[in-house]
């Protein structure tokens, strides 16, 4: 599994594709790995008001129940909800089709203390 | 594996029941016709002999403390004396009724506040409340008593609970459910708290921080006074988690730490029958700050009488109805009394020699992440193994070898954990074959990692799979499935 360059990581193993002032936000390849398999995602309602760090849901597997912690302030606009159907989508797709949830970025800022593609691989090497 | 609705239904099969005297009357007379269903409901018809030969033949496909060694991690599945079931089985105890007379019930009554005494001076406590019917039962009360002890000092701004990445899991689920947040703190390289990151927590939002005494990891907190100390010296309170109570009863006593409250898993530490949900037992002792808050009735002593107290304004009230898991609490009385204060002494000598006697022999095969003298219980890593075996191919081939396998996957913080305590009621034989099946398994990963991967092949039914049962599970029974 590649680790897109265009994307932007956490050290908690989330991922985030901004584009404008939209953010799209999932969990990492890695961290879908770690958890193995997933058999429940629990999404935020939309509208809710997030901070960096904040709790933005949780994913349950067959091993642990994961926190998902947003990458940046916002406002949850979207949210996937055919994984509350199809949970599985996370391990298959987890840059893709097993996203989570999408924000309107209040503080596009922030992004600039994220990880690049390069500094999370070395992170999980 | 049948079920009670897969056996033929027979008709007229079931009890015969005697002709009634008294004049019938239809459910609709009694209820009205729109609460009484219109077909019957689909029970299995079955006779009495066919039910107990259902029942027998689960039981011996059944795996438990009287079978073997049964190491789940923190669980502390050790063999139970059979007098404590004989004491439970007096005629006092079976035919006392809760609602009797106090009058009447000076027995029951006495032995809980016996009771309550003996853990008091095992705790180092200043009181205790025997009404919580689980360890996490009891988790839950002491958040409460937390949240009350701030309440009444006029403190409502401290809502966050400080916990440990290597704590029981339930820990954060009670202080959640008690309506505190969790602030997690991580564990430094020894597997202890790691003081620095605790002190940059501490301010006057925390409440308290809730430890796993020894910790997940079966590792005593090395700095216990300095962590309790930096709580206290932010105004928070120190909570102990008590599962884990074999490892250092009759040597230390929680009370001599700092705790301000502290858990007993009475069906753990002093022995009852347990896992699959119960009966268990979670006295919760408290410092004298805290005393006020406990639930009432509480049990106590007026001349030469045991009374129910109930007026106790302060109290949180009750958390159970009666008082709690009685005869739990009778075989707890009775495992204290049969071993005195030497055997105690001897439970957690023991908890403590089993766990590193395995934990040596079995680190020269196992990874072992922290490695350094435990208590009850240890963490090895499965990571490693070649040909893709993974933890639970190990857990599942232990099956194969009728042993039930440890508790897998927790604690978080060591990647693939087997956390194994084989509890002090092991003899050195018994450790010895579970190491013995540990090291073959080993050897099988590397020469015949098939017999891994489907595993398990010798018991009633195969590998099962986890994540269909936790995605689709199917909750009632298919009667229209043919």
């Amino acid at each position: 599994m590649t680790y897109p360059a265009a994307f932007r990581y956490t050290k908690e193993h989330e991922w985030v594709e901004i584009k404008g002032k939209q953010a799209r936000v999932g969990i990492t390849d890695h961290a879908q790995a770690e958890l193995g398999d997933v058999v429940f995602v629990e999404l935020p309602s939309m509208g809710t008001v997030v901070k960096k760090g904040g709790h933005l849901g949780t994913v349950e597997s067959v091993k642990a129940v994961s926190d998902v912690f947003s990458p940046l302030s916002g406002k949850v606009v979207a949210v996937n909800d055919s994984l509350e159907s199809s949970p599985e989508m996370v391990n298959q797709a987890p840059h893709a089709e097993g996203w989570i949830v999408l924000l309107e970025i209040s503080d596009p800022s922030e992004a600039n203390g994220l990880l690049d593609a390069a500094a999370y691989q070395a992170l999980i090497a | 594996m049948k079920v009670l609705f897969d056996h033929a239904l027979r008709e007229g099969a079931g009890g015969l029941f005697p002709s009634s005297d008294v004049p019938a009357r239809t459910p609709s007379d009694v209820l009205g016709s729109d609460l009484v269903r219109a077909r019957a409901p689909r029970i299995p018809n079955l006779c009495e002999g066919d039910v107990a030969r259902h029942y027998t033949a689960l039981s011996k496909l059944n795996y438990g403390v009287d079978d073997g060694i049964y190491p789940l991690g923190s669980c502390t599945m050790k063999y139970n004396p059979k007098l404590n079931e004989d004491v439970t089985r007096l005629p006092g105890f079976v035919g006392a009724h809760p609602r009797a007379d106090e009058a009447l019930s000076q027995g029951t009554l006495g032995l809980l506040y016996e009771l309550s005494g003996l853990l008091r001076g095992i705790s180092g406590m200043a009181a205790v409340t025997l009404q919580p019917v689980a360890g996490a039962h009891g988790e839950l009360t002491g958040m409460f008593l937390f949240k009350r002890y701030f309440e009444e000092r006029g403190e409502p701004g401290r809502t966050r609970v400080l916990l440990p990445d290597s704590a029981h899991g339930t820990n954060p689920a009670s202080a959640a459910m008690a309506g505190f947040s969790v602030t997690e703190i991580r564990s430094n390289d020894r597997g202890t708290v790691d003081l620095d990151a605790l002190r940059a927590e501490l301010d006057s939002t925390v409440a308290g921080i809730m430890l796993t005494v020894p910790n997940t990891l079966g590792i005593f907190e090395e700095n216990i006074l300095e962590v309790t100390r930096a709580v206290h010296d932010a105004g928070g309170l120190c909570y102990f988690d008590g599962a884990n109570l074999n490892s250092f009863i009759g040597r230390a006593r929680p009370g001599d730490m700092g705790a301000d409250v502290f858990h007993f898993n009475l069906h753990k530490t002093l022995s009852t029958p347990h896992g699959g949900g119960g009966p268990g037992a979670g006295a919760v002792a408290v410092s004298q700050p805290l005393v006020d808050y406990l639930p009432v009735p509480w049990i106590e002593k007026m001349g030469e009488t045991i009374r129910l107290d109930w007026d106790h304004p302060k109290s949180i009230g009750s958390v159970h109805s009666f008082y709690g898991n009685f005869l739990v609490a009778v075989r707890a009385y009775a495992y204290l009394l049969q071993l005195g204060d030497a055997g105690l002494r001897a439970v957690s000598e023991n908890a403590v020699l089993n766990a590193n006697y395995l934990q040596e022999r079995l680190k020269k095969t196992y990874p072992l992440p922290y490695d350094r003298l435990c208590k009850h219980e240890f963490v090895l890593s499965g990571e490693g193994l070649p040909n893709h075996i993974s933890t639970l191919d190990i857990a599942k081939r232990l099956i194969d070898y009728g042993v039930h396998p440890p508790t897998i996957y927790f604690p978080l913080i060591v990647h693939e954990a087997l956390m194994i305590e084989p509890t002090e009621t092991e003899g050195r034989e018994s450790l010895d074959r579970f190491a013995e099946i540990l090291e073959a398994i080993a050897v099988e990963a590397r020469e015949r990692p098939e017999l891994l991967h489907d595993a398990p092949t010798r018991a009633p039914v195969r590998r099962l799979d986890q994540t269909q049962a936790a995605r689709n599970p199917i909750l009632t029974y298919p009667f229209d499935k043919s």
